[in-house]
């Protein structure tokens, strides 16, 4: 029996599992997928908005805005890189600008800082952009992160602090027996007081299971382009174009690994688990990002992906109790600005919804760090060579590309939330997430899990279960 | 009847005619044209392919049969190759099987391993 | 900081040539720093024979050929280190590299030569629309798991790209007990040799289609399906077209891109075949800086490597002389019909036999290779056939160096 029993671990139950641990109770995530952060978390913008544009007074202004205050500090816990570049939203036409001054009105209702920049003053913090941005909206407060990291990084100081995590679990039915919920997975069954649901596109579906809904969760499908690092500091800020109903539009930023990104487009899909990328979709986006920096240079394209935001029929964050259950707290259409309320989503859940149904005792032993990680690309040069000399696995490359070393790859492995599959090994070290996108090093990774696994190479799936990337063992002598 | 094929057995790739009576046009070397008589009397191939090295795992190391063998046996020869497991280190020119299928070919190996 | 006469960047067939020949030339302290846990480069998984024809007038497997070449490096005892990567090189040759049992290492070059071949173009950077599922694969990488490691990545294969490489692995995975359903080509000719097309595909009924490619790729979390669609000659697919392929894997060899990170860090500038633009000694517009091989160009052949490389070792050697060609440009230029030419330049005070290698923009008959220096004819050379995935060649003989000047010129005319 859990006391919490948390549905999704996307980066809103992650954090969230990370704030209950923070107490003497017993928490469980369930997770369909083979990894952590595996669907919306690890495909987005990576943006972490400052918050000046959602609707003054919803939950998506307030959540943004406390959450962007609240990334200094856990970052720096969680050990994730996270940096404050700013953002540009920027006006092509003169028509544009009174939209602008919109914005600033609402960032003055949303408490969040702006400056309006003339069209060369933002071409001279950004020499790439089109000649033809008349003004620009410059918010300091704007940053990127690696989202993946953060939802990783939040769950394994999760799982230090007691927290279980039960991965392949897709949840089936939920049912209400005297004070606890059932709930059936397509393997197991579990016992919860609480029940949490944080599933992503399909919250409304797990909400549904003990009552019927008034909300509705439809998927909008973003495609992007990753960029490589061609060139240092070609654009130093997120540039957003102005905001229109559909969403933030297409953006062109830098990402924590030195790339570039590009999109997303927004089409809503009718499948849920529809991932699939088109030439039309992406050509579109090319030609909104191209709009903003004409010589964008698309040959350095490495990777097309997308994602689906789980787009929500009330248009804004649902973070509230089942209506015929306190036992049962919904924390539904986390869509942009998902990712930067996400923490201060997780202390709203718990500290307002969780705390008055169930009592709460401080655990001493919370350890709101992460271990360490070394990243030799962010240490100065002399402690680098003073690492390698004494960790000699950090000096013997697997992806020559991105230059990730044995050493980083044994660690990833060592700890409480490990890659059990070669995404989740890019995901956490960048291995393969360059040029050549794992050409070289994918097989030797493919063997590293396998021995780390004690499995045959033939069992390492490229994603989730039955991803396998080998399918057959030649040569096998007796 | 004329019958028309690249030759394979260097990069050029030439274009070889050759009639019923063997007469061959179209190569660029006295080789061409053997290969063109052979190709329509008794076709051959060299095989090239891999076996299991058992001391080390996951790696298998590289052979090739010592002649070309008739193109209609390339599967059985290649049934009595995946039999064939060697111990590191091997070495390039080490015979691993003799006469196999009784054709008066034996399987090489070609790399070098420690 | 130790200083080095020459380092080697890639132990591969153009690596291990270059350094063989600068020590041959008498330079000494030569390092070769190579990634990999053994020397040979990619020839290590290229089990097939056909390597060899011109350099030994054998026909050799991919490994006996790069032993001979290991073999020399160590008779010749020229020190080099495995496992070992080379992060940075700076404008004034220092090098740094890592590996495990030195850690971060930093290196005075007098004289660099890059050997670090080329790599595959992927399945995101050719924006295949569809589903993100496993059995997609490069044909580098499907030939790694293969040759080295012993296992197959799938069993009903479809091939996109109809390359070298692409023709190589249909026969090999068939020989091994895949089936390989198809190789789609993109362009209205196959890239690969002809011999290629007639020992991997003919060979085992394995059909070819020509101005296809992949429209959609299908599955769950195993590749389901392929869709081949037809192009028009803007490359778009024509829509009606559709072959659906069952499979559960799709092979990519689309093309390959020189490696080059560590030039674009210092600025060096690079041609349009993607390579560093060099003059008639492989010398880069960095002075001292060299390269030699894929990185270069594209080869087909690798005994064209190994000649690559020998001169590229021979330019470092002279310079490291000081007694390499240094005075004006003649800038090379690529004609009419021609897509690239290499060098890109000749030193005007060059006084050896220059061999310029070229390729052609698509297949043509009956055409004379005309070399030109500002309208004076240098040489015209029949040809019955050339095409764009045959490297071709033609020598500017020495005796001709001396009169260079302003440009030459390589073009094609119809007879």
């Amino acid at each position: 029996m859990f006391d919490v029993l948390i549905i999704g671990a996307g980066i809103t139950g992650t954090l969230i599992a990370r704030e209950l641990s923070r107490y003497q109770i017993d928490v469980a995530v369930l997770e369909k997928c083979n990894d952590v952060g595996n669907k919306t978390t690890n495909a987005n913008s990576a943006i972490v908005h400052s918050g000046y544009d959602p609707e003054p007074g919803s939950n998506k202004a307030k959540f943004n805005v406390l959450g962007n205050h609240m990334f200094d500090q856990l970052t720096e816990e969680l050990d994730v890189p996270f940096e404050r570049l700013g953002s540009l939203t920027v006006a092509l036409e003169d028509e544009q600008i009174p939209l602008l001054e919109d914005l600033i009105q609402r960032s003055q209702e949303n408490h969040v800082p702006v400056q309006l920049l003339t069209g060369v003053e933002a071409q001279k913090i950004e020499p790439h952009l089109s000649k033809e941005v008349k003004a620009a909206l410059l918010a300091p407060t704007a940053g990127i992160v690696d989202p993946f990291e953060l939802c990783v990084h939040a769950m394994e100081n999760a799982i230090d602090n007691g927290v279980h995590l039960l991965l392949n679990e897709e949840v089936v039915a939920i049912k209400k027996v005297a004070d606890y919920f059932l709930v059936k997975t397509k393997t197991h069954e579990y016992q919860s007081r609480i029940i949490i649901n944080a599933a992503g596109n399909f919250a409304d579906c797990i909400a549904g299971m003990i009552e019927t809904i008034d909300w509705k969760i439809t998927s909008r499908k973003g495609e992007y382009f990753v960029l490589d690092h061609f060139e240092d500091d070609y654009v130093k800020h997120t540039i957003f174009p102005l905001p229109t109903s559909k969403g933030k539009g297409v953006l062109v930023s830098p990402t924590t690994s030195g790339n570039y990104i590009v999109g997303p487009s927004s089409e809503e899909i009718l499948r849920k688990d529809d991932y699939a990328t088109d030439s039309l979709t992406l050509k579109q986006v090319k030609e909104h990002a191209v709009a903003m920096f004409p010589d964008l240079p698309f040959n350095q394209v490495i990777r097309v992906f997308s994602g689906l935001r789980p787009s929500c029929s009330r248009h804004d964050f649902i973070i509230e109790y089942a209506k015929t259950d306190s036992h049962f707290i919904n924390v539904a259409g986390i869509e942009s600005p998902g990712l930067v309320s996400s923490p201060a989503i997780a202390k709203f859940v718990v500290d307002d919804l969780v705390k008055p149904i169930i009592s709460l005792e401080d655990k001493p032993s919370f350890n709101p760090r992460v271990r360490p990680y070394y990243r030799l690309s962010q240490m100065l040069k002399k402690h680098q060579e003073a690492f390698v000399k004494e960790h000699p696995t950090y000096g013997e490359i697997v992806c020559n590309c991105e230059k990730v070393s044995l050493g980083e790859i044994e660690d990833a492995l060592s700890r409480s939330c490990p890659p059990r599959s070669v995404k989740g090994l890019k995901r956490r070290t960048r291995a393969g997430f360059g040029k050549c996108q794992g050409s070289f090093c994918q097989p030797r990774v493919v063997l590293i899990l396998a021995k780390h696994y004690g499995v045959s190479p033939l069992d390492i799936p490229l994603d989730d279960v039955g991803s396998n990337i080998l399918l057959e063992k030649i040569k096998e002598v007796k | 009847m004329k019958r028309e094929f690249t030759c394979i057995v260097c990069p050029r790739g030439c274009r070889l005619v050759i009639d019923d009576d063997l007469n061959v046009t179209g190569n660029s070397c006295p080789r061409g044209k053997e290969y063109a008589i052979s190709e329509v009397t008794h076709p051959v191939r060299t095989i090239t392919s891999s076996v299991r090295v058992i001391n080390r795992e996951d790696i298998v190391v590289s052979v090739k049969t010592s002649l070309p063998v008739p193109k209609d046996m390339i599967f059985r020869v290649m049934d009595e190759i995946n039999k064939i497991g060697v111990q590191a280190p091997c070495h390039i020119g080490q015979v691993i099987k003799k006469n196999v299928l009784d054709l008066g070919v034996d399987i090489l190996i070609t790399k070098n391993i420690d | 900081m130790e200083t080095i006469d020459l380092l080697v960047i890639g132990g591969g067939s153009a690596g291990m040539a270059a350094a063989i020949q600068a020590k041959k030339e008498g330079i000494d302290r030569i390092l070769i720093l190579e990634k990999n846990e053994v020397l040979g480069g990619i020839l290590n998984q290229c089990i097939h024979n056909g390597f060899g024809l011109t350099e030994f007038k054998e026909e050799l497997t991919g490994p006996e050929y790069l032993s001979r070449f290991v073999q020399q490096v160590e008779d010749l005892k020229i020190p080099y280190k495995l496992n070992t990567l080379v992060t940075d090189i700076s404008l004034d040759k220092v090098v740094t590299f890592t590996n495990a049992s030195d850690g971060i290492t930093h290196l005075q070059a007098k004289a660099i030569i890059m050997a670090t071949g080329c790599y595959e173009r992927g399945a995101g950077a050719i924006q295949i629309p569809g589903d993100r599922c496993a059995g997609i694969i490069t044909a580098g990488t499907a030939q790694k798991y293969l040759n080295i490691h012993g296992y197959l990545c799938g069993k009903r294969i479809v091939i996109l790209g109809s390359g070298d490489i692409g023709l190589i692995m249909a026969r090999r995975l068939t020989l091994e007990g895949a089936k390989v359903i198809c190789v789609s080509e993109i362009m209205p000719y196959s890239n690969g040799l002809n011999r290629n097309i007639a020992q991997c595909l003919d060979d085992y009924h394995i059909p070819l289609y020509l101005s296809r490619s992949v429209s959609q790729v299908i599955g769950k979390q195993r590749l389901e399906k392929v869709v081949l669609s037809a192009v028009d000659e803007k490359m778009k697919f024509i829509p009606g077209t559709e072959m659906e392929i069952e499979c559960d894997t799709l092979i990519l060899s689309v093309g390959l891109i020189p490696y080059l990170s560590l030039l674009n860090n210092i600025g060096c500038p690079i041609s349009s075949t993607k390579g560093p633009l060099v003059n008639e000694h492989l010398e880069t517009k960095i002075e001292g800086i060299f390269s030699c091989g894929n990185c270069l160009h594209v080869h087909d052949v690798v005994d064209f490597v190994t000649d690559e490389g020998r001169l590229a070792g021979h330019g470092a050697a002279l310079y490291l002389q000081q007694l390499l060609p240094h005075d004006a440009d003649i800038p090379v230029v690529a004609g009419e019909g021609i897509s690239y030419v290499l060098p890109q330049s000749i030193k005007s005070d060059n006084r050896e036999d220059v061999v310029l290698k070229f390729r052609v923009r698509k297949p043509i008959q009956d055409i004379y290779i005309i070399v030109e220096n500002s309208g004076v004819l240098l040489s015209k050379t029949f040809k019955p056939v050339l095409i764009p995935s045959e490297m071709a060649m033609i020598k500017i003989k020495k005796e001709q160096m001396a009169n260079l000047h302003d440009q030459v010129t390589v073009r094609l005319e119809k007879r």
